[in-house]
This record gives structure tokens, C-alpha cells and sequence, in this order.
């Protein structure tokens, strides 16, 4: 699979050409989305193995079930669709004591109470090396309820539309919106113990 | 006039404002909301900065053996699919 010339051909061209049995197009499209499922993937599971294996797992089966595929989506949208599933299916196997489910309920409501309230730094990432700061974030999204996880990561870190994200992990509209701010403000909450200003708390506005 | 925001009612409405996908007549509430509410101002504000931190994450391609494993295994499907 030598550089091809696809690389200017829009997606829907690719995906009409790989499913009439071009190989060399469904490898366009795996080379297009390959860092994303992966980084993806990490961001669910958590554990570079997995991810390595949703990755794999992820392109097989879409090239397997291409026709299937109804075009009614957008192609990414449903690999990540593909992917979300397997990375879960992940997680549940490692947890077998405790199965974890996009339908897990845990919006009790009472989850937005916000406990630290307290400025930040003017620039708080200059106070970590990159590493330091990605090891942080990491570890904060690792906190959050699997269910949770998912829609941050596709809403706010793929940058997936409030629609799309709720297609590709089969959820509601506000289902989405609901898990979404309260991942959101869990993420705020975790990053604010780090992050606040010195000394700092709300009545400093008063 | 209109009923004055809760906190509870700005912390519901936190994402849609952040996201700027409410409308008007409800964008102006909340701002009002926040002009009086400190604690609100600043968990709205750190929470626009959770999400911008996000974004900003390093977007770190795929690695090369990474890759390299799953092509192989894809053109192993393939020529598996072609001889059936």
C-alpha cells in the first residue's frame, strides 16, 4: 500500500470506491482516521494495549461490514461508532465484578453540585511540562464514569457535534447533554484542586 | 419582568451557554446571572478553561509500529477476502 493519490478525493468518493472493492481506497480512509480512533481508543480505555486492539479491531470490522454501512452518516461517525463499542467491550472484560454500560444510571441529578470554587492560574499550564500536564488530564478523564468519558471525549476532545456523538454511541439528544455537562463540570472540579490560584476562593469576587 | 435565574437553573444551562447553542432571550439571562453571581462567573469561566485545556491536548499522531501492526493485519484480511 504504497502513498496513494487519493489523498484529495473526498470521503464520499472513497467510501463509494471501497465498497465496490478498491482496497486501495478503504486504506486512504484507514490512513484519514487511524490517529484518531487510536487516540480514541487510549482516551476509553485508558491502557495503550487495548487501544492497540480496538484500533485493529475497529478497521477490520468496518472493512468487513462496508456494506452495511448506509452512507446516511458520515463515515467517521461510524467507525467511532464501531470503535466506542469496542473500546466499552474492553473495559467490561477487565472489569468483570462490575459491568460498565453506556446505560449505567448514574444521573442522579444531585452530580452537579459544585464543591471548589476558586479561580485559576492566569496561565496554569505553564506551571507543568507538557508531560506532566498530559499525565494530568489523563488522569482526571480516567476518574470519570465510562459513560461520561465517552461523551466528553467525542463531544470535546474529537470535536464530534452534539448529534453526531449521540448517533455513535446510541444515545439520545439529551442524553448526550446531560452526561456531557456533567462530565464537564466533574473534569472542572478535578482540575480546579490543581489549577486554583494560590490562596485563592470565590469571595476574592466579592 | 422577567424571574431571575437560580444557580441551579445557570449550572443546567452551563453547557449550551458555553457552546453558544442557546437563544437569545435565554444567553442574556444567563449572562445577567453571572454579572451578579461570582461563584457562578468563576465556574463558568474555569469550565470554558477545562474544555479549552482539552482541545489543546497534544494531538500526537499514531506510532509508527502501532500502524505498521494494523496495516499488516488489514492486508491480511484483504488478500483473505480476494481468495474466496
Amino acid at each position: 500500500m504504497a502513498v496513494s493519490s487519493f489523498s484529495g478525493i473526498d470521503e464520499t468518493a472513497l467510501v463509494a470506491q471501497a465498497r465496490e472493492g478498491d482496497d486501495r481506497a478503504f486504506a486512504e480512509l484507514v490512513r484519514r482516521y487511524e490517529g484518531k480512533i487510536f487516540r480514541l481508543a487510549q482516551h476509553i480505555t485508558q491502557n495503550r494495549e487495548d487501544a492497540e486492539d480496538v484500533l485493529q479491531e475497529t478497521f477490520l470490522k468496518a472493512y468487513e461490514h462496508l456494506d452495511q454501512f448506509q452512507g446516511q452518516s458520515k463515515f467517521y461517525t461510524w467507525i467511532v461508532r464501531i470503535a466506542v463499542n469496542q473500546a466499552l467491550m474492553k473495559l467490561r472484560r477487565r472489569k468483570t465484578d462490575r459491568s460498565v454500560s453506556l446505560d449505567e444510571s448514574i444521573d442522579t441529578g444531585e452530580d452537579t453540585v459544585t464543591r471548589e470554587i476558586a479561580a485559576w492560574d492566569e496561565d496554569p499550564e505553564q506551571r507543568f511540562s507538557r508531560e506532566e500536564l498530559g499525565e494530568l488530564l489523563d488522569s482526571a478523564i480516567e476518574s470519570l464514569a465510562p459513560s461520561y468519558r465517552s461523551v466528553f471525549v467525542l463531544r470535546d476532545i474529537e470535536e464530534l457535534s452534539t448529534e453526531e456523538t449521540a448517533e455513535a454511541l446510541g444515545l439520545s439528544v439529551p442524553a448526550v447533554k446531560s452526561r456531557l455537562l456533567r462530565a464537564r463540570l466533574q473534569l472542572r472540579e478535578k482540575l480546579t484542586r490543581t489549577f486554583k490560584r494560590k490562596g485563592d476562593d470565590a469571595f476574592a469576587y466579592l | 419582568m422577567t424571574p431571575l435565574l437560580t444557580c441551579k437553573d445557570f449550572l443546567n444551562e452551563l453547557s449550551d451557554y458555553l457552546d453558544e447553542s442557546t437563544d437569545a432571550a435565554l444567553r442574556y439571562k444567563l449572562e445577567q446571572h453571572i454579572t451578579e453571581c461570582p461563584n457562578c462567573w468563576v465556574i463558568a469561566d474555569t469550565t470554558r478553561k477545562t474544555i479549552q485545556i482539552y482541545k489543546g491536548m497534544e494531538r500526537y499522531s499514531i506510532p509508527r509500529d502501532v500502524e505498521e501492526r494494523l496495516m499488516r493485519a488489514l492486508e491480511k484480511k484483504m488478500a483473505a477476502k480476494h481468495r474466496c
